[in-house]
């Protein structure tokens, strides 16, 4: 895992000095609410509905235990003792005083953790897949260049007043985890012909209210010269991009406008100049980088373990679980823990204090002192011996932590909704909470397989509901809360955006709406069919024709 | 009959709170001065003005309310859910106030 350098340390108590003075200056007076907004902004620090909400930076998604118990121990002391994923590997505060946040911000840093660019129109935190370093189908561990990248993007002078947010996703697997074709950049490692290792760059994804999939704008990037083009791609998009209405505002906008060869001819003509006075990576830093992101001192031996299959036969439910929640390692012997964060009836993403100790102490005896947060609200542990998992397992169960539904429709995505967010137009966690009530027989939801739901409470599409096998959008109509279903989205490396299937369902309805999709496509499916295969291949009107034939 | 109060949130910790009728902030609508007229709903936006600029709330706007059976609630679900705060209470599992 990597550890800040001196000016890592130097630039992040530089600015919670800076916040601090900032704050004091806002509450005697000094500065007005317009003058602080945006450097309160700058560091992460919303005021939402009901209190002011902080989102910290998890880079990349990986954090230690000592981190895990900071953050913690920010939930029982600057919170109200619990702490929520978010859908960009981040976690957030929801009830945290303006008078306390500096505070706050001192004690990340302590940890080496911060909120800086978390917000505003930069570039902000680099995600990557959840299994970096671990997938068994990976080329190479794509952390390495999302920390380069963050050392790169951070407080860049020139791209921190962009026309609009800028999200960049890295994956160095086959499996796309990382939902790189909804980012502004996805780069995905690949080898060349040669058997060189590099990046296909892919510009203008993104959700929102015009969801738009990225392109592929060069096949192959050597590795050296990531930086000097993500430079001239960013260079471009500074120069080109709207700054007259913020919802035409993001590259994608820009390549949709322009169109992608003609992205592609610009950005490969600044990159020609960009890169004669671009200064090279230093291969010494590089490795020093990669380092941080080594294999950790697994035992060669794990191999050869005994006893999981004993276990698997002795305990059901722990079978269930490690047939949907465990993952291949690319080590033999060890396997990737999902933790999945959505209980039955649960806050999806939520954690508590408690809970997040305990998954530290975990990952402390079990991954290598290693977790990761994942796009899709849950936690992972990515490096655990194969014979520990019945005891990691137990652990996880103690604390309510061990529900075994990865990537099932009780594995909803959901953002908060207007249940804390200002720019929300309809709550999501009700939704959500009600949809895992009535799914929360496992063993149906283990029939109805593979389905992935996603909700966003408004059109920004923060529960990435574009993407969902299922999406739901929460909207208000004259003064009430309504939901769209949209079918046969997809953020993985098929990426589609979903289809609106027809008019929305009242919040009473929305749940039994589901459940006509999920039993039309029970009636319909061929044996083995994942939902969005079937949605695929029967196409909208079977499911429009059930869900609106009881209207 | 529809009446307006003001909403705003604490700037030391962004709680919402309400113009009282003693020209004081409170976290409870009970304590909220109530506009009947257009006239009386300018007024109380200039109060709350005034309380912008001296630091006290931040981002103030009128809330419409309505009479709900005899005691007056927010016309609009978020503001009912700014009123009763997120409907499920963490420490107990169990929904807080009616917000629907």
């Amino acid at each position: 895992m990597y550890r800040y350098d001196e000016f890592d340390h130097a630039f992040v108590h530089q600015r919670v000095a800076q916040f601090r003075d900032q704050v004091a200056r806002r509450l005697t007076g000094e500065l007005s609410e317009d003058d602080f907004k945006p450097l309160r902004l700058m560091n992460g620090l919303y005021l939402q509905l009901h209190a002011y909400m902080l989102r910290v930076a998890i880079p990349y998604g990986t954090l230690s235990s000592r981190q895990m118990r900071r953050l913690a121990y920010i939930a029982r002391h600057y919170d109200k003792g619990f702490g929520h994923i978010t859908t960009r590997q981040n976690i957030q505060y929801n009830w945290i005083q303006l008078t306390q946040a500096p505070d706050l911000l001192a004690e990340l840093a302590e940890v080496e953790m911060h909120a800086i660019q978390t917000s505003g129109n930069c570039i902000r935190n680099v995600t990557a897949d959840h299994f970096a370093g671990a997938a068994a189908d990976e080329i190479e561990d794509p952390r390495v260049w999302c920390e380069i990248i963050r050392q790169w993007s951070t407080l860049h002078p020139e791209f921190s007043l962009l026309p609009r947010k800028f999200k960049i996703a890295v994956s160095g697997a086959a499996t796309d985890r990382a939902a790189l074709r909804v980012h502004d950049i996805g780069l995905q490692l690949c080898r060349n012909d040669g058997g060189e290792v590099g990046f296909e760059v892919m510009v203008g994804g993104g959700q929102g209210r015009t969801p738009m999939l990225a392109k592929t704008i060069r096949e192959f990037l050597p590795k050296a010269e990531l930086l000097s083009y993500l430079e001239s791609i960013l260079r471009v998009y500074n120069q080109l991009g709207r700054r007259d209405n913020i919802y035409k505002a993001r590259v994608k906008i820009l390549v949709h406008e322009i169109g992608t060869e003609k992205l592609a001819e610009m950005v490969e003509a600044e990159w020609r100049q960009v890169r004669e006075g671009f200064t090279e990576l230093p291969q010494d830093e590089v490795a020093r980088i990669g380092r941080y992101f080594a294999r950790p001192p697994f035992d060669p031996a794990a191999g050869s373990d005994t006893g999981l299959d004993a276990a698997r036969h002795a305990d059901s439910a722990f079978d269930r679980w490690l047939e949907q929640n465990v993952d291949a390692h690319k080590q033999s012997g060890y396997a990737i823990a999902t933790i999945s964060l959505k209980p039955e009836g649960g806050v999806p993403g939520d954690i508590d204090a408690e809970q997040m100790e305990a998954v530290a102490d975990l990952a402390e005896h079990f991954s290598f002192d290693e977790l990761r947060a994942t796009h899709q609200q849950n936690l992972v542990l990515p490096h655990v011996r194969k014979r520990d998992l019945y005891a990691l397992w137990q652990g996880l169960k103690a604390h309510g932590l061990a529900t075994a539904n990865r990537g099932l429709i009780g594995d909803i995505i959901a953002c908060p909704g207007m249940d804390y967010c200002s720019l929300a137009t309809a709550r999501s966690i009700p939704v959500a909470q009600a949809i895992s009530t009535r799914f929360q027989d496992l063993a149906r939801q283990k029939d109805i397989g593979d389905l992935r739901l996603n909700i966003s409470g408004c059109i920004n599409a923060c529960g990435h509901h574009h993407v969902g096998h299922i999406g739901i959008l929460g909207l208000e109509k004259k003064g009430v809360e309504n939901y769209q279903i949209t079918l046969g989205g997809r953020a993985d490396g098929r990426a589609a955006i979903g289809a609106i299937v027809g008019p929305a369902f009242s919040a009473d309805d929305i749940v039994a709406a589901v459940e006509r999709v999920v039993d039309t496509y029970l009636d319909l499916r061929q044996t083995g069919e994942p939902f969005v295969d079937a949605y695929a291949r029967l196409g909208r009107e079977p499911f429009k024709e059930r869900l609106y034939a009881a209207h | 009959m529809k009446l307006d109060i003001v909403s705003a949130n604490r700037l030391t910790d962004g709680r919402v709170v309400y113009l009282t009728r003693d020209g004081g902030w409170s976290e409870s609508i009970i304590d909220g001065r109530t506009a009947a007229t257009e006239e009386e709903s300018s007024t109380l936006l200039a109060d709350a003005e005034r309380a912008v600029a001296a630091g006290i709330i931040v981002s103030p706007y009128l809330v419409s309310m309505a009479d709900d059976g005899g005691t007056f609630t927010p016309l609009h679900f978020r503001e009912r859910i700014r009123l009763f705060g997120p409907k499920t209470d963490r420490a107990t599992g169990h929904p807080v106030g009616r917000v629907a």
